[in-house]
């Protein structure tokens, strides 16, 4: 351990401004949803019907969680169900930056060889998440008390979202033992958190009809965090399983860490051909080889997310039954008139949100290949640069039309009606676009920016969870390229948006590849 | 004389920086020719323009008779380039490697790929990502030198090389130059592997070309280190226009002259009764330090007076 503080104060700065900034947006948005809401209702009334149709409707469960007070400090936790997913992401990518990254890049070997204990670097980088985290759930607990409401339940919610970002510190932790590159890693480590997120969603869907699968819940990360019920129960157990977990799985990556080579990881590399196939002859055929496991393992995700989406669209028809009409309130958070129809807007525009992400991540990858000198070697060859970007946009923009599609049709089949929730998840596809267009105007022009693609999916993101509840202007909200596309099934199909969405990402496109075109490389 | 490559006052500017100050560059048809520099000299970015991977701001680039800027993929077929800092895809095979940049060049001579890899004694079935230094060099210079090409721009292309396959790079080369046809732009730091290998070669420092020519050539511009024992006291010597640094005790003198300077000082110490004499030609090392020096090299520095060739 010897070395910790050094290599603390180290990353420490260089996370000065990366750590900050996710600490303060996702501490921050409780205390936002808490004003929001307090300027929503103009009586206790209106808040306490707009709890009961919320806690039962399917689609805010899926997406937000169970809810089961209706005071305002249970409506404002509910209401950042996706926070625990959200923080989740950031520690894993945190821990993951701060180890396999630097590892991969050969940096680690330098620290090791210095005097620095085996498991110094890993312990630094978990306290810096871990203290990240602590800091987010102080200034959660620390906004939402001025913000007067009760210090038993804020302090619970500043517990949850501290451990939260413990238990998905230590899973990021463990997924860096396991691939020899940083880019697994997240994969396995988003997987992981994906698959918790899913798991709550279908217990907790489950729960509010037969309550079979309501156990799926309670193997969730993401599960136990909305079962402490802060400003409600406020209860410890879950609170108790998220410490276990985070030091078991904590451990677990120490113990991990010793299993393997300073450079490998557990999965062994292996031997391949030593002559290449008669079809690897162009910058595409390069392109598919290198995007393929990233397009193999969205689709399976698409498909797992699809199967739940689908499954438990059935509870929602019985709910909507069940419960019979629909408040207006429900009108003004976005929703439309038929609650299965919503449900599936709803979630289609998610999938459109989640398949962007990973548009940017195809598109940025050109990005990847130049700063690694893979592009140096490539260009020095008969590859146009045309050619280089365009092989690497083919993915951007074909891959989540594949992924949204192998959604839709999961989740269409499962469901017994293709058509219409097929329908519903294709028109995404222009919005998607669009945020790869950005990626490659960035990776054209303002090459050492293109982190600002993440930026502006986060945005969108954020337009489209706390958008209608804050109630920013229309044009604030048509910022987002997803506030454009036609809600279906329950909106009608227009044309226009559409097109017009096309031609924006087009445009930024090959404005995009002009610059890249033009630029010096590598830059 | 037709020139593969034909560069004439170059600039390079990134932003307050000039990197490349007026640099001339004239590369012939069929030779190798050694391209030296002191690091951040401006080797990698004279190459990166050439390559039209980078825009220059002045002067002239002409490579193979075209434009690199705007011909670049049409004149990328006929040439293969290794960077120095060489990494290749981690999920590719060394074997796919080459067969890829070499089909992407527009052909590769199978025979002579396999007959390089088992001369380089590089296991192609590795991943990119499992490779060493050395061997992602071999992967980088096998592509290279299997391709079917006019023109190699090698960029220090045997760091990470251990001594034996050095000697294999050198050999290899050696053959390219014997075929005539093909054209070498070999940057390198190894001083015995310019030497042994290059025709001509051009040392630029600061961005700008300092020395250019046959290795003979320059050696004619350096001096000749003497060290003498003699019979008796030498007169005059020091006031000869062309001897440095003199030193000297119990009849043994230790002095540099310049060429032109050398048949006065040995007149000098023939007048004066030579017991034994030791003369030693300029290396390139030498040279090399003379331009590498900061202050452009009036003066030679302490260690390269001892004459050892490494």
């Amino acid at each position: 351990m010897t070395g910790v503080g050094t290599l603390l104060r180290l990353a420490l700065r260089r996370d000065r401004v990366v750590l900050p900034l996710w600490v303060f947006c996702l501490g921050i948005l409780p205390y936002v949803y808490l004003t929001g809401f307090q300027t929503l209702f103009a009586t206790d009334q209106e808040r306490i019907d707009y709890a009961r149709i919320s806690a039962d409707n399917v689609g805010f469960v899926g997406l937000y969680g169970p809810l089961q007070g209706d005071s305002l400090g249970e409506l404002t936790v509910w209401r950042g169900g996706f926070q625990p997913v959200l923080i989740g992401l950031a520690a894993l990518l945190s821990v993951i930056r701060h180890t396999r990254t630097d590892e991969e890049a050969g940096r680690t070997e330098l620290i090791r060889a210095a005097v620095v204990g085996r498991w110094a670097q890993l312990a630094a980088a978990l306290l810096l998440t871990g203290l990240g985290g602590l800091l987010l759930g102080l200034l959660a607990t620390a906004t939402t008390v001025a913000a007067g409401e009760p210090v038993a339940g804020s302090i619970a919610l500043g517990v949850v979202y501290t451990l939260d970002a413990w238990v998905f510190a230590a899973v990021g932790a463990a997924a860096a033992q396991i691939t020899e590159t940083a880019r697994g890693a997240r994969g396995i480590a988003i997987g992981v958190l994906g698959g918790a997120y899913v798991l709550r969603l279908g217990g907790d869907i489950s729960a509010m009809g037969d309550g079979n699968l309501a156990w799926l819940s309670w193997l969730s990360p993401v599960g136990w965090a909305h079962r402490v019920f802060p400003y409600g129960a406020n209860d410890h157990l879950p609170a108790v399983l998220s410490i276990v977990a985070a030091v078991a799985v904590t451990g677990l990556s120490a113990y991990l860490m010793t299993k393997r080579d300073l450079g490998g990881g557990l999965l062994a590399a292996r031997l391949g051909p030593p002559t290449a196939a008669a079809g690897l002859r162009s910058p595409v055929a390069l392109a598919w080889r290198l995007h393929r496991g990233l397009l193999l393992g969205w689709t399976l995700g698409f498909t797992a997310l699809g199967l739940v989406f689908g499954g438990v669209a059935g509870s929602v028809a019985q709910i909507a039954e069940d419960s019979g009409g629909v408040d207006d309130i429900f009108t003004r958070m976005g929703g439309t008139d038929e609650i299965v129809d919503g449900y599936f807007g709803i979630v289609a525009a998610l999938c459109g949100v989640i398949a962007a992400c990973y548009a940017v991540q195809a598109t940025l990858r050109m990005r990847d290949e130049e700063q690694n000198g893979h592009a140096e070697a490539l260009l020095s060859t008969g590859v146009s640069r045309y050619a280089f970007a365009g092989s690497h946009l083919l993915f951007g923009l074909l891959g989540p039309a594949v992924v949204l599609l192998a959604e839709g049709l999961a989740s269409g089949l499962v469901h017994g009606d293709v058509g219409p929730v097929l329908a519903a998840t294709m028109v995404q596809l222009p919005a998607v676009w669009v945020p790869a267009g950005v990626a490659l105007l960035l990776t054209g022009f303002l090459p050492r920016l293109t982190g600002l693609s993440w930026a502006v999916l986060g945005g969108a993101l954020l337009l489209m969870l706390a958008g209608p509840l804050l109630r920013f202007d229309q044009w604030v909200m048509d910022l987002s390229p997803f506030t454009h596309v036609p809600q279906l099934p329950g909106a009608d199909f227009t044309v226009l948006p559409l097109a017009v969405l096309t031609v924006v990402a087009a445009v930024l496109a090959g404005v995009g590849t002009t610059g890249l075109r033009r630029r010096d490389l590598p830059l | 004389m037709t020139e593969a490559i034909d560069v004439e006052g170059l600039v390079k500017r990134f932003g307050a920086v000039t990197a490349l100050d007026r640099l001339d560059l004239h590369v012939r048809t069929g030779e190798v020719h050694g391209f030296l520099g002191p690091n951040g000299a401006g080797k990698t970015t004279t190459i990166r323009i050439l390559l039209g991977l980078m825009r220059h701001d002045g002067g002239t680039a002409c490579l193979l008779g075209g434009d690199p800027w705007t011909a670049a993929t049409a004149l990328h077929r006929r040439l293969a380039y290794v960077p120095g800092d060489v990494t290749f895809w981690p999920s590719l095979t060394g074997g796919e490697i080459i067969d890829l940049l070499g089909r992407l060049r527009g052909g590769l001579d199978r025979r002579r790929r396999d007959d390089l890899i088992e001369r380089f004694e590089l296991d192609p079935r590795k991943k990119g990502r499992a490779y060493s230094k050395g061997n992602r060099q071999k992967v980088g210079l096998i592509a290279a030198l299997a391709s079917d090409v006019e023109l190699l721009i090698l960029d220090e292309p045997t760091s990470g090389l251990d001594p034996l396959m050095e000697e294999v790079f050198r050999e290899v080369i050696l053959q390219e130059k014997s075929r005539g046809d093909r054209t070498v732009l070999l940057s390198s730091h190894i001083l015995s592997e310019v030497e042994a290998l290059c025709d001509r070669l051009t040392i630029i420092r600061s961005g700008r070309a300092v020395e250019t020519g046959t290795l003979d050539d320059l050696r004619h511009l350096t001096r000749t280190t003497i060290r003498a024992e003699l019979a008796g006291p030498v007169n005059g010597l020091a006031a000869i226009a062309g001897v440095h640094d003199l030193t000297g005790d119990d009849g043994r003198v230790s002095f540099d002259v310049d060429a032109e300077a050398l048949e006065p000082a040995l007149k000098a110490l023939v007048t004066a009764g030579v017991r034994s004499l030791v003369s030693q030609p300029p290396s390139l090392e030498e040279l090399f330090l003379r331009h590498y020096a900061k202050d452009g090299g009036d003066r030679r520095p302490e260690h390269a007076a001892s004459g050892s060739d490494r």
